[in-house]
């Protein structure tokens, strides 16, 4: 068999493995995502089955499967949106960043990973999954919620600091001094500035340039867009992934949504591949040594998102259950923890431990996110249960009758 | 009536009011046009009791009927000084021979006494139609008279 032939049965059965994997994900509800990586981890060096042929495409592909997941991460908030989540939430921000980010990187210097790995770390355990907690609050229904809108402008400002943050990561990884990393940051926060501005400003002529009637060249001039700003920043030594998500965020209104609906399917198709090829890349043999450290950090990290879900909801007023909630809805992380990790580990720079640890920490929190978002509201009321029947009987809590506010006993 | 409008970055916008009873009502309109209709808890305001996904059909249909108890309450109240007359709604079936005709040539103010004040056609409201006014099957025709103009009225609206 030659080449191509190999290649392509190899490709196959992988996408084909992925889709049964996807559809089991979907029966039970969970993102698919750890599926995608597990399914990585049993096809490739050291797994179940060695499918070396797929690397040449599978290399390309995990690279555009970056800049399109930045590409719609950046087409899903409006710079209005950003700009106004950032007036309002950025406390609540800063308190997302110091909490989240300082477990991992003390993991990692922990290990001794140095400087590099730790700022690596940091990323990993940092920024939830937009993509998983977008969904579960819809599944669940609590897009009505009063805590709903506390966790999307957090997710909000994440995705800001990533903006700023992927650039600096990208310096750093190339081997930058703390000088030219901070430069680097400089440059960054300068260029999101200024798109952000030109966003608000001219979002309209950025869209009317990649908008087309017909649904083929508009995908042809989107992709093109997308991959030439990023092969640009890239150039620029800004990380190619920040050139596609400043674009998603450049184009606006009509047409960002049906970028979205366009480039779905292709995101998926490519996000997939980047997954597998992570897994692929990953060896399973290393993992048993750091379950641990993951287990550690993704016990900690649970704890800390919860916390500033809890701290940000209360300080919208919002009950215990709400701020619960709040707080459990973020533990999820998923796609964006594995393009940061994947980011260093394409660059060299840092052990293949840490592949092997943000793979089983992002497998354990994109199982467990959506788990305890979903049953944290059955434990607290059974918590505060317990601790009312301690005290004094009392009738139950659910009540389904309308009253009127002056006569209920609700209040 | 005070509307709270929150936006759901990424997803899109909440539009909601507060009841007496305390309870939130209100609608999610989802990016792609999508909407929901939320009614909060009783317990915890902050949560939701239902979260319910609306066809476009289907939201235009709840709104007709909310809008639609809406002007017959307001009528009813009007006419509360006026002994004898009432309001009444009657929908307009395909098997009506005036499906697809206009008012007027049902003769009804003639005939009964009574008058047409609304019909009520996929969520709006077509206030005091004219004779020339076209009724269609699926419309809800809001009649005021007496009891016996009001019988009268239905035979008519209901003749095959």
């Amino acid at each position: 068999m030659n080449h191509t032939t190999l290649t392509l049965i190899q490709l196959g059965i992988v996408f084909f493995g992925l889709g049964v994997l996807g559809r089991l994900a979907g029966l039970i509800g969970m993102s698919p995502v750890p599926l995608y990586l597990l399914g990585g981890l049993a096809f490739g060096h050291g797994g179940l089955v060695d499918f070396g042929s797929i690397e040449d495409f599978g290399h390309i592909a995990s690279e555009i499967g970056v800049v399109l997941l930045l590409l719609m991460l950046g087409l899903e908030y409006t710079a209005n949106e950003l700009v106004t989540g950032l007036k309002q939430s950025w406390l609540a921000g800063v308190v997302d960043l110091v909490l989240n980010m300082a477990p991992g990187a003390a993991v990692a210097l922990l290990l001794g990973w140095g400087p590099v790995g730790a700022l690596v770390m940091a990323g990993v355990t940092y920024i939830s999954s937009s993509g998983i907690i977008a969904k579960v609050l819809g599944d669940l229904g609590r897009l009505g919620n009063r805590e709903t809108p506390v966790i999307l402008s957090i997710l909000v400002i994440e995705d800001l600091a990533m903006a700023a943050y992927l650039p600096v990561l990208t310096a750093v990884l190339s081997g930058v001094s703390i000088a030219g990393g901070l430069t680097a940051v400089g440059v960054a926060l300068a260029v999101v500035t200024v798109v952000l501005v030109l966003a608000l400003k001219f979002g309209h002529a950025v869209s009317a340039i990649i908008d087309s009637p017909d649904r083929e060249t508009f995908l042809l001039k989107l992709l093109g867009a997308a991959l030439l700003i990023a092969g640009l920043a890239s150039a620029m030594q800004v990380s190619a992934a920040v050139g596609a998500f400043l674009l998603g965020i450049a184009i606006s209104g009509a047409t960002a949504n049906n970028a979205t609906r366009v480039l779905e399917p292709l995101r998926d198709l490519f996000a997939a591949m980047f997954f597998v090829v992570f897994g692929l890349n990953t060896d399973p043999a290393s993992i048993p040594p750091v379950l641990g450290f993951a287990l550690l950090l993704a016990l900690v990290t649970s704890v800390t998102k919860i916390g500033t879900g809890w701290w940000a909801a209360s300080r919208q007023g919002i009950g215990h259950l709400g701020r619960a909630r709040a707080g459990a809805a973020l533990i999820a992380r998923g796609e964006f923890s594995i393009v940061i990790a994947g980011l260093a580990v394409a660059a060299g720079s840092v052990p293949s431990e840490l592949a092997a640890l943000a793979t089983t920490y992002v497998l354990i929190m994109a199982v467990f996110g959506p788990i305890a978002a979903r049953y944290v509201e059955p434990l607290v009321i059974r918590f505060q249960r317990g601790s009312v029947q301690a005290s004094a009987p009392r009738s139950a809590v659910e009540s389904t009758q309308d009253s009127p506010r002056t006569a209920g006993p609700e209040l | 009536m005070n509307i709270v409008e929150t936006p759901l970055p990424g997803i899109g916008v909440r539009r909601e009011l507060t009841l007496t009873t305390g309870r939130r009502v209100g609608v999610v309109t989802r990016r792609d046009g999508q909407t929901e209709l939320i009614v909060s808890r009783l317990d915890d305001p902050d949560a939701c009791a239902a979260s319910i996904p609306l066809s476009a059909d289907e939201s235009a249909a709840l709104g007709g009927l909310l809008g639609g108890t809406k002007l017959i309450a307001q009528l009813s109240a009007e006419q509360k000084d006026l002994p004898g007359v009432s309001t009444q709604q009657f929908p307009m079936h395909e098997t009506s021979r005036y499906a697809g005709r206009t008012l007027g040539e049902t003769q009804m103010r003639t005939l009964t006494g009574t008058s047409v004040v609304a019909i009520l056609r996929e969520g709006s409201v077509l206030a005091s139609p004219r004779p020339d006014q076209v009724m269609l099957s699926g419309d809800v025709i809001v009649i005021v008279g007496t009891d016996s103009g009001l019988t009268a009225a239905a035979e008519i609206l209901q003749s095959i």
